[in-house]
């Protein structure tokens, strides 16, 4: 393979609430199965990239928990690998990563002691399937410096959140904007990019021996006329996991039939640490419809527009409406569940009610009991 | 290599003729059990939980899929750097090739291989058992008594007694006597084919056997010379679920304990799991029109229609108006709409058309192999293909690419069969 893989999967994102109290973004379950790191990872691996850095900060131990070992995504090699870097204490440094520029920079040794030509960057919570060949193979087509995938976002997507591009006819970056007041255009950045090595090397010196830590504002956006920087365009689906109702929406997108044939039954797969559960169990006041679930998981009640994780516990008399019950939740007899999202391990006593509104979905914080 | 206390030696090389179709393709320990697992997981999963990271499995009959379900053991945690499993298939030696003979005859042309381990204690496991059972516990009882050998003793009912092998034992569990099948069972301790041998003493006992028996067998020859010749064999007592799954009737009925509100054997303790080499990892989708009670499903599976009383395996497709009931569907199968599925057991990646019935009639025993199908169960082999409308009766056996021209008057009476014959390759047409 002619690159390494980066992930980026240390920020805090203050909009997930209690959700990311304890994990960081890039740990949050998916799917049912799935945790949002195994997108951009599997993509790596399916891509044949054999060597990939996951850069960690904000609330580690969740994803160290989940990259316990490289060998579920195949990553076990004695020529690659897969390298989980955090923060650590020096002899010159005790800093904590200043930014996603900063992240990369002190983990530089990383890149210097590999020897592809290329770098490939995904941010670590968006969930999307692609195919990095394709994008290296655009970025020496156009004999770019820096690539950036973008998509085009739809109407009922926010483009003030995400980082807006302009490009000109040949697609060439002529404006980075992060977060605009006032987008100039419905082009956003996907977080994913192709750079070369040595290239990447130099330009993360420069910028933060200048004191700039930012990969996009202080990089991307700074330098767009000085290097050839392109977009690529990416149509396939991806959603960021940058707030609880994409959170939401993105866990219940699963339920559509396109959705699972291109994550789940299409190759190549989206893989994650196996579990061991034995399968999901349906006794006999069972009624569950439009879900999906996971294995383990032993369901007594009722259930519509569900996404259930593993060993969720249903107790008979239940009833559960458009919601995400994470791993290891016990819901007991009589319970009401609608519009809301059941961290892990969280145990709701017979009879309680936890009712949300699609506008005010009701978060349950992992670990908490619930009683009636 | 380093030392091993004690190394296991899994016999899964049977045919298991007993279970039909089911096997022709694959060994007994091969095939699927509960929806995702083989019934191999469970003595693997077993070893590595009582600490037995050193497992040889000896193959002969049909080992494709059980060699590529082993691998490097990777699922049992058995991928290890010193030990794990080995699979141990009969080879040539020097002038001649050999099969393996007997259950002690396959562990006599592997001693090489255990001696590599040094081990002071061999664990001989048969690979077609239902159970969990922590061995480390029975070398404990094995140590404790000084025992040459210990096999694991399950009570059993004295109606069923006369159908196993039986241990006589003394007050303080020494056994005295075998008795194979008696008509008059004296004791009801059936033999589970779980022992532990002292290295030294098995190692002689199976080169001396095979000077008299080639086809040298652990309850034919080896114990019974063991006891005559006074060894110290100690009769280690197991409570808890064990199932054999030798019979067409056997298998089904011991998936269906799976599938009670609380089993009798439970899968989902957090502890002394079982593993297995798992291909399919996504969740399940129950579709909006779906019903699914008294069912466990796995991995990967969609049900759009409804399924009662069934044990489906990974990745099952059940479409929009078909219903399963009191059936096996395993791996990859494909059922397709409207059709209705009763007391079934459908193999591997099989695919079943729009408008089927299977499974309705008289209950009429398999005219071809009466002794296999008796129960009302109809089976269908791996790979196989049924085309649209058709309907199928009872205790019928289906195998290979069927047309609509196979069933006349588009339907297979119950107790018929329809064997496709297989070509130079060993595909069926």
């Amino acid at each position: 393979m002619r690159a390494v893989g980066m992930i980026l999967a240390g920020g805090k994102n203050e909009r997930m609430g209690e959700l990311t109290r304890t994990r960081a973004t890039s740990a949050l379950p998916v799917g049912s199965c799935y945790r949002a790191i195994d997108f951009p990872l599997s993509n790596m691996t399916n891509s044949g990239i054999t060597k990939i850095a996951i850069i960690t900060q904000y609330n580690s131990r969740s994803l160290h928990d989940h990259l316990s070992s490289p060998k579920w995504w195949d990553l076990g090699s004695k020529q690659g690998g897969m390298f989980v870097l955090s923060p650590y204490l020096s002899g010159d440094n005790s800093l904590w990563f200043r930014g996603t520029a900063d992240s990369i920079y002190q983990n530089l040794t990383f890149l210097r002691r590999s020897n592809e030509p290329y770098v490939v960057i995904s941010s670590g919570d968006c969930v999307y399937k692609m195919d990095y060949n394709d994008m290296i193979a655009y970025h020496e087509c156009k004999n770019a410096d820096i690539t950036i995938a973008y998509r085009q976002v739809p109407d009922n997507d926010d483009i003030r959140q995400y980082g807006v591009m302009e490009l000109d006819a040949a697609e060439r970056l002529t404006d980075l904007e992060e977060k605009p007041l006032e987008p100039q255009s419905d082009l956003a950045s996907i977080g994913v990019y192709v750079i070369s090595r040595p290239l990447l090397i130099e330009l993360i010196e420069t910028i933060v021996s200048e004191g700039r830590y930012d990969l996009v504002r202080d990089l991307f956006s700074r330098y767009r006329k000085r290097l050839r920087i392109y977009g690529y365009r990416f149509d396939g689906y991806w959603r960021n996991l940058g707030n609880i109702h994409a959170y939401f929406d993105c866990n219940m997108d699963f339920l559509r039939r396109d959705m699972r044939n291109s994550f789940m039954m299409q190759s190549p797969y989206i893989k994650t640490k196996p579990k061991d559960e034995p399968p999901a169990k349906y006794n006999n006041m069972a009624r569950v419809t439009n879900c999906l679930v996971g294995s383990g998981a032993i369901l007594n009640g009722s259930a519509n527009r569900c996404v259930i994780f593993r060993r969720v516990f249903t107790g008979e008399f239940s009833s559960i409406n458009n919601a995400i019950i994470m791993e290891g939740t016990h819901i007991g007899n009589n319970c009401v569940v609608e519009h809301a999202i059941i961290d892990k391990e969280v145990k709701l006593h017979d009879g309680a009610r936890v009712i949300g509104s699609p506008e005010n979905l009701y978060v349950i914080t992992k670990g908490m009991e619930v009683r009636p | 290599m380093r030392k091993k206390e004690m190394i296991a030696m899994l016999l899964a090389g049977g045919q298991g003729s007993r279970l039909g179709v089911l096997t022709s393709n694959k060994a007994k320990p091969a095939i699927p059990f509960g929806g995702k697992y083989r019934v191999i997981d469970f003595p693997l999963s077993n070893c590595i939980n009582s600490g037995v990271d050193t497992v040889g499995v000896l193959t002969q009959y049909q080992p494709l899929t059980l060699n590529q379900h082993i691998g490097i053991g990777t699922p049992w945690d058995l991928d290890r750097r010193v030990g794990g499993v080995m699979i141990l298939s009969p080879h040539v030696k020097r002038e001649s090739g050999e099969w393996f003979q007997g259950t002690a005859d396959a562990i006599y042309q592997n001693v090489d291989f255990i001696d590599q381990y040094n081990p002071d204690y061999v664990l001989i496991l048969s690979g077609d058992h239902i159970y969990k059972m922590d061995y480390s516990r029975m070398l404990a009882f094995h140590k404790k008594n000084n025992c040459d050998v210990s096999i694991a003793a399950l009570t059993v009912s004295w109606e069923e007694a006369s159908r196993f092998g039986l241990m006589n034992i003394k007050e303080d569990s020494r056994i005295y006597e075998f008795e194979e099948k008696p008509p008059e069972p004296k004791s009801n301790l059936a033999n589970m084919g779980i022992y532990i041998f002292r290295w030294d003493v098995l190692r002689d006992a199976l080169e001396r056997d095979n000077k008299i028996h080639p086809d040298s067998d652990f309850g034919k020859h080896v114990l019974p010379l063991l006891l005559e010749e006074g060894k110290r064999m100690y009769a280690y007592p197991f409570s808890g679920y064990w199932r054999d799954v030798g019979t067409i009737d056997s298998y089904w009925m011991a998936n269906m304990d799976l599938i009670q509100t609380v089993p009798d054997f439970n899968l989902y303790e957090n502890f002394d799991k079982i593993y297995t080499d798992a291909d399919h990892q996504p969740p399940l989708y129950t579709g909006p029109n779906a019903e699914i009670t008294g069912s466990i499903i796995s991995e990967g599976s969609e049900v759009l229609g409804h399924v009662y009383n069934s044990v489906l395996g990974p990745g099952v497709i059940v479409e929009e108006g078909a219903t399963v009931s009191d059936s096996i569907i395993m791996e990859e199968c494909y059922i397709g709409k409207d059709t209705t599925i009763g007391r079934c057991i459908i193999d591997t990646g099989c695919t079943i058309g729009d408008g089927v019935t299977i499974g309705d009639g008289e209950n009429i025993k398999n005219v071809h192999k009466p002794l296999l199908y008796d129960t009302g169960i109809t089976v269908i082999g791996e790979h196989s293909t049924i085309p649209d409308n058709v309907s199928i009766g009872k205790n019928c056996v289906i195998f290979g690419k069927t047309e609509p021209h196979d069933y006349l008057g588009g339907r297979l009476e119950s107790g018929q069969s329809i064997v496709k014959p297989m070509n130079a390759n060993g595909v069926r047409a």
